[in-house]
């Protein structure tokens, strides 16, 4: 693949760095008055998740990585791999590991789209969609009149995650979550 | 003109090509008093106000500026210092200039290849009597506060608690800052960058370079350079030397440069021999500066990019 130098570096850029694809998250170019130019890069390591802080004399290249990020319908779980499907009409399916799914399995229920990253056509990363509307399995029940004084106690949902829900959610009930901070938004339908 | 901001988000035609201003009306009329500001600061002090050409037969040999060619093989200015000189050569009094200066490639949040320099001279002063006035003129458009000064050695020992002429230590922390396989001067280049980045919220004169960045400043009795930066919350703002006049002098730094561009491989470029010549007829004892008013501005009024603070950035241009 291509090149590229540091003065196409942007935020959102996927670059190899170290045998890692990379995502730029900032780039900024110093210099000093008389002296020579430099580009000062953060990057995420999207294998690892890490952020490396790199500089580079203007005028170097990193190569590019071919990373991709598509929208993908997540089929089923078969304990050991997820496996999604493409949603371009092409039905090519992807299996991705549990370490490559992470946190997103808290999240994923059949039959929804989510974001799958691949890199040379392998997936890397899943990232479900920000918000999620998914059913109470199990709570225990709320206690009547509680109900104004803000309380809170836990939910299983469909998924097996858990979150913190006010008292008067039941088994049953469709919650709508952010799956950024794993916070209960909202009951959807009860 | 009517309404504010000029740049509006209003939505174009499909297709349109985005034609506004990169700054808002507001910001204009800022632009225009801090021209006039520094008008009256300099008519007050019996400062000529001059003109010299944008685009000449020569330019800067620095090894880290790159000049725009035109295609009859001159140079857009990165700075109207040699023209300046020359005018002070031929008997100029104390003069100043407001000029657009070129640089190539330098483009950021707080660099635009195209940008304005304010730059003068004045006779007879030495580098502590123009930092008085650098303070002074800074202090009348954004307001009074104290200045430090800090030595640069001191700022690196401060920083990273490194001494500067330890190679080794330099290399070293050149790696530390993310940097592969440094050279030496790219290692003091960055830690120096990286340095005076730091210095937030205050203003700061940085003084006592070492001899090897003198550049046209002179170099005193005590080996080190003649030369100040400005540093306002972190960046620079204004570079200033006490001139070197020697002609010779001149002349091994010109080759120096101009042996360090053919080892890094940069574009050959003839030294200027009118400002040779101008020295060797002699330029009177003076010190200089130049400053980034485009930078002035963005500390003055809070704005996040060089873009903010122009009728056109270089997107736009």
């Amino acid at each position: 693949m291509a090149n590229y130098s540091t003065n196409e570096f942007r935020p959102g850029l996927k670059v190899m760095l170290e045998g890692d694809p990379c995502s730029i998250l900032d780039s900024e170019f110093v210099k000093p008055g008389k002296g020579q130019a430099f580009t000062r890069v953060k990057l995420r390591n999207l294998i690892t998740g890490r952020v490396w802080d790199r500089t580079y004399r203007s005028g170097e290249a990193l190569p590019a990585a071919d990373v991709l990020e598509t929208e993908m319908e997540f089929l089923y779980d078969d304990g050991e791999f997820w496996h999604f499907m493409k949603t371009d009409g092409s039905f090519e399916q992807v299996a991705a590991s549990a370490s490559v799914v992470g946190d997103a399995k808290n999240w994923l229920l059949a039959q929804e789209a989510c974001s799958v990253t691949l890199w040379n056509s392998e997936p890397i990363s899943v990232t479900p969609p920000n918000f999620v509307e998914l059913t109470v399995a199990r709570t225990d029940p709320g206690l009547r009149g509680d109900t104004a004084q803000g309380g809170v106690k836990p939910a299983e949902l469909a998924t097996g995650a858990t979150v913190r829900v006010p008292l008067f959610i039941e088994i049953g009930d469709v919650l709508r979550v952010d799956t950024r901070t794993g916070e209960y938004v909202s009951r959807v339908k009860s | 003109m009517p309404g504010d901001p000029v740049a509006t988000t209003r939505s174009e035609p499909a297709g349109e090509v985005d034609w506004r201003p990169s700054c808002s009306a507001s910001m204009l009329r800022e632009r225009g008093r801090l021209l006039a500001e520094i008008r009256r600061f300099f008519a007050a002090r019996d400062v000529l106000e001059v003109q010299t050409p944008t685009v000449g037969r020569r330019t800067v040999l620095d090894p880290a500026l790159d000049s725009i060619a035109t295609r009859d093989g001159r140079y857009l200015q990165t700075s109207p210092e040699y023209h300046m000189k020359r005018l002070l050569a031929a008997g100029a009094p104390s003069i100043y200039q407001i000029a657009p200066a070129f640089r190539d490639g330098e483009a950021g949040r707080w660099h635009n290849p195209e940008f304005t320099i304010l730059e003068w001279y004045r006779l007879g002063f030495d580098a502590p009597a123009l930092i008085a006035e650098v303070a002074a003129l800074v202090d009348s458009v954004l307001g009074p506060a104290p200045y430090e000064s800090v030595a640069c050695a001191d700022l690196l020992r401060g920083r990273f608690g490194i001494e500067p002429d330890d190679p080794r230590a330099l290399l070293e922390l050149g790696s530390t800052l993310g940097l592969a396989e440094p050279r030496l001067d790219e290692a003091l280049d960055l830690a120096l960058a990286r340095a005076l980045a730091s210095v937030a919220e205050r203003r700061v004169f940085v003084t006592g370079f070492p001899a090897a960045l003198a550049a046209l400043a002179r170099v005193g009795d005590d080996g080190y350079a003649e030369r100040f930066e400005l540093i306002v919350d972190g960046v620079e703002v204004a570079n200033g030397y006490d001139e070197l006049t020697d002609a010779a002098e001149l002349a091994a730094r010109m080759d120096a440069d101009a042996e360090r561009r053919r080892a890094l491989g940069r574009t050959e470029i003839a030294p200027d021999e009118a400002l040779l010549a101008a020295h060797r007829h002699g330029l009177p004892h003076c010190a200089g500066v130049a400053m980034g008013l485009d930078r002035l501005l963005m500390l003055k009024l809070g704005a996040p990019n060089l873009a903010d603070v122009m009728a056109f950035s270089w997107d736009r241009a």
